[in-house]
C-alpha cells in the first residue's frame, strides 16, 4: 500500500463479505425450496429469495469493483484519492440502498424485473450515489501524476455500467420492448462493460504479481477489451432470439455469441503467459491462484458454456431452462466473483500489513469453494439437460419435469455445502487479517521499500 | 508485432463500429413494419396486467418468453393451456395454489386485476416468437390441433 486513503477500499471488501454470505444463504433457501422444503415460504417465497440472491450478487460485486477501484486509482495515478470522507459516505449510502432495497423484497416492494428488481425512488439513489463513486475515482485521475491504460480501462468500465444502468429505468407498455431494453442494462453489464472492469483488475494484479513490463501487458490488454466489445455488443442479440422480435437477430445474435469465448480464451491465454512470463516470484500465491483461476474459470463458465447455450439451434430447446441457470453461476463465478476475491487477497497483506500470503486455509478457500461450484454447476446442467428432454422434446408438463430433477438438486445442495465452506473460510481469513493500517505503507507486499520499485521483467 | 496504439485503435474502432450497427439494428427492430408484438392490442387492460406482473415480481417463479425464475411454469399461452376459470381461481384464491406440493403465493386479486392479468397472457399468447412459441407450449399446440380435428 502507497498511499493512506488507499484503505477505503478495505470496508468495501468487508461489505463484498458480508453480502456475500448472505447471498449464499439465500441460494440454501432457493435450493431446499426446489427439492420439498419451502419452509421459509412465509418469510421469503421462492421469488422474494431469488431476487435477494441475484440483487446481492450485483451489491457485492459493485461493492468489490468501486473497492477495487479504491485501490487501484491512488497506486496509478500516484496520488491520494480527492476525498477519503466522500468515499466513507459513498459506502453508507451504497449499503443503505441495498438494505432498503433487500428488505423491500420481503414487503413485496419490487419492481419485478429479473435482475432490475430494485424499486424505482431506489434506482434515483443509486444513480446518485455511482455519480458520487465516479467523480470521486475521475477527479483522482484527473489530477494525478499519470494516466495509465489499465487506470482508464478500469474507469471506462465503471463509467460506461453507471450509463448503461438508465435504460432499465425506463417504462415501456410493452413486455417485448420491456425485455429488449432491460438486455440493454443486463447484457451489456455483463458481457460487456463489467468485462473492461475485469480486464482492468486483471492487469492491475498481473503487473503487481508476475512483473511482467506494464506496456506489454496494457497492450494486450486492449485487444482483450477489444475482442469484448467486438463481440459482446452484438452478441446482446442471443437474448433477442425468441422474445417477439425481428429474426435478424437470430442471425447477428448467432454468430457474434459464437466470437465471445474468443475475449475469454485471450484473457485466459494473457494471464497463464504473462504468469509464465513474469520472473517476480511475488510470495502471494493464494491472490496468484484467484487471479490465474478467475481467468480460466471464466473462459469455461462465460466463454465455453456460453457458447454453447447461445447457438439459436441449441438455445431453441434450452431457453427459458435450468441450463440457463447452470451457465450464469460458473460464469459470475469465473469472470467477476473470482477477480474480486482475487483483488482482496492481493490487496489484505498490502492494507494490513500482515503477510497471510501462503497458508493453508487460504488454499482450502480457493479449492473448496471451486470444486463446490463445479459440482453445483455439474449438478445443475445434468438437471437442465433432463428439463430439456423431457419438457421440449417429450412433452411432459413442468411440474411433473421438476419432481424428476429433485435428485440433482439434493447433489447441488451438498455440493453448495462445500462452496459455501470454502467462502466460510476466505471470509475467516478475511477477518483474520484484520483492520488497515499505516503502517503497513512503509514497506510493500515484498517488504522492500515502496521508494524502490521492483525492476519490470521484459518479455515481448 | 502489434504496437500498443495499433492495439488501442482496434478496441476504440471496434468498439465504435459494432455499437453502430447495435444501435441501426435497434431502430430497424423497432419499425412499425417490423413489428411480432401486434402492438395496437396493447389496452389499458394489457398495460395493467404488466403492471400486476411486475409490482408482484411474477418473474421471480414463473417465466415468460422463456425469461423468468424456472421455479414454476411457463406462462406464454398459459390461457390456451388451462383456461381463463383455473387462472383466475389461481389468482383469486385466498390460500396458496400448490400444484405437486410447490407453493405459490396467495395473491388474492380483485376479479378487475384478474381479468387484466388474463389480457395479459392473451396478448403475449398471441406474440411471433420466432418459433419458440410452439416450442414452449406442446400442450398448447396439441389442444389446438385436437380441436382442429374435431
Amino acid at each position: 500500500m502507497k498511499y493512506k486513503s488507499q484503505k477505503v477500499a478495505y470496508w468495501f471488501f468487508a461489505l463484498c463479505m458480508l453480502l456475500f454470505s448472505l447471498q449464499i444463504v439465500y441460494g440454501f433457501i432457493m435450493g431446499f425450496a426446489r427439492i420439498g422444503f419451502d419452509v421459509l415460504h412465509e418469510f421469503a417465497p421462492f421469488n422474494t429469495a431469488r431476487a435477494v440472491h441475484t440483487n446481492l450478487l450485483v451489491l457485492w460485486l459493485l461493492s468489490g469493483f468501486m473497492g477495487a477501484a479504491y485501490y487501484i486509482i491512488p497506486e496509478e495515478a500516484q496520488r491520494e484519492l480527492v476525498s477519503v470522507k466522500l468515499a466513507y459516505v459513498q459506502l453508507i449510502s451504497l449499503a443503505l440502498v441495498g438494505v432498503a432495497a433487500i428488505t423491500g423484497y420481503h414487503f413485496n416492494i419490487w419492481e419485478g424485473r429479473k435482475f432490475l428488481e430494485i424499486p424505482r425512488e431506489l434506482d434515483y439513489l443509486v444513480v446518485i450515489n455511482v455519480l458520487l463513486f465516479l467523480g470521486i475515482i475521475i477527479t483522482t485521475l484527473y489530477k494525478g501524476k499519470r494516466r495509465t491504460t489499465t487506470a482508464m480501462v478500469l474507469v471506462m468500465g465503471l463509467l460506461f455500467a453507471a450509463l448503461l444502468y438508465l435504460p432499465g429505468m425506463i417504462w415501456f407498455d410493452s413486455q417485448v420492448t420491456d425485455s429488449f431494453f432491460r438486455w440493454w442494462v443486463v447484457h451489456l453489464w455483463v458481457e460487456g462493460v463489467w468485462e473492461l472492469i475485469m480486464g482492468g483488475i486483471l492487469a492491475f494484479l498481473l503487473i503487481k504479481l508476475t512483473g511482467v513490463d506494464r506496456e506489454v501487458i496494457e497492450k494486450w490488454l486492449y485487444v482483450i477489451v477489444g475482442l469484448t466489445f467486438l463481440s459482446g455488443i452484438l452478441g446482446t442479440g442471443h437474448h433477442y432470439y425468441y422474445i417477439g422480435v425481428n429474426k435478424i437477430w437470430i442471425i447477428v445474435g448467432g454468430i457474434f455469441s459464437a466470437l465471445e469465448p474468443l475475449a475469454f480464451l485471450a484473457m485466459a491465454l494473457f494471464a497463464v503467459y504473462m504468469y509464465r512470463k513474469g520472473e517476480k516470484n511475488h510470495p502471494n500465491k493464494i491472490a496468484l491462484f484467484w487471479t490465474i483461476g478467475a481467468s480460466i474459470v471464466s473462459f469455461i463458465g462465460a466463454g465455453l458454456l456460453g457458447f454453447a447455450h447461445t447457438l439459436p439451434q441449441t438455445n431453441i430447446y434450452t431457453h427459458g431452462t435450468l441450463v440457463t441457470a447452470m451457465h450464469g453461476h460458473y460464469a459470475f463465478w469465473g469472470a467477476y466473483a473470482m477477480i474480486v476475491l482475487a483483488i482482496i487477497s492481493y490487496s489484505m497483506p498490502n492494507m494490513t500489513g500482515r503477510k497471510r500470503f501462503n497458508n493453508t486455509a487460504g488454499h482450502l478457500a480457493f479449492w473448496l469453494s471451486n470444486i463446490g461450484m463445479l459440482g453445483m454447476v455439474t449438478a445443475m446442467g445434468v438437471a437442465g439437460v433432463v428439463q430439456v428432454y423431457l419438457e421440449r422434446k417429450l412433452k411432459m408438463d413442468f411440474m411433473v419435469v421438476q419432481d424428476e430433477v429433485v435428485v440433482h438438486f439434493a447433489v447441488m445442495l451438498v455440493c453448495a455445502t462445500m462452496f459455501a465452506t470454502g467462502i466460510g473460510i476466505y471470509i475467516y481469513e478475511f477477518i483474520k487479517f484484520g483492520r488497515p493500517t499505516d503502517e503497513a505503507m512503509e514497506k510493500n507486499e515484498l517488504g522492500v521499500n515502496n521508494d524502490e520499485p521492483v525492476k519490470p521483467q521484459l518479455v515481448s | 508485432m502489434l504496437s500498443k496504439s495499433q492495439a488501442q485503435a482496434f478496441f476504440l474502432g471496434g468498439t465504435l463500429v459494432t455499437f453502430l450497427i447495435f444501435i441501426g439494428l435497434t431502430i430497424y427492430s423497432m419499425m412499425p413494419s417490423n413489428d411480432q408484438t401486434n402492438h395496437e392490442n396493447i389496452t389499458a387492460e394489457v398495460i395493467q396486467g404488466k403492471h400486476l406482473w411486475e409490482t408482484n415480481n411474477c418473474m421471480g417463479c414463473h417465466s415468460i418468453m422463456g425469461e423468468g425464475g424456472y421455479y414454476a411454469p411457463e406462462l406464454t399461452k398459459v390461457v390456451e393451456r388451462k383456461g381463463e376459470p383455473v387462472i383466475k381461481a389461481i389468482l383469486m384464491s385466498p390460500v396458496p395454489w400448490a400444484p405437486n406440493g410447490r407453493k405459490m403465493v396467495a395473491y388474492e386479486m380483485s376479479e378487475e386485476d384478474a381479468e387484466a392479468m388474463i389480457e395479459y397472457f392473451k396478448w403475449i399468447g398471441e406474440l411471433d416468437l420466432n418459433g419458440f412459441d410452439h416450442m414452449v407450449s406442446p400442450l398448447a399446440k396439441d389442444r389446438m390441433e385436437k380441436m382442429k380435428n374435431k
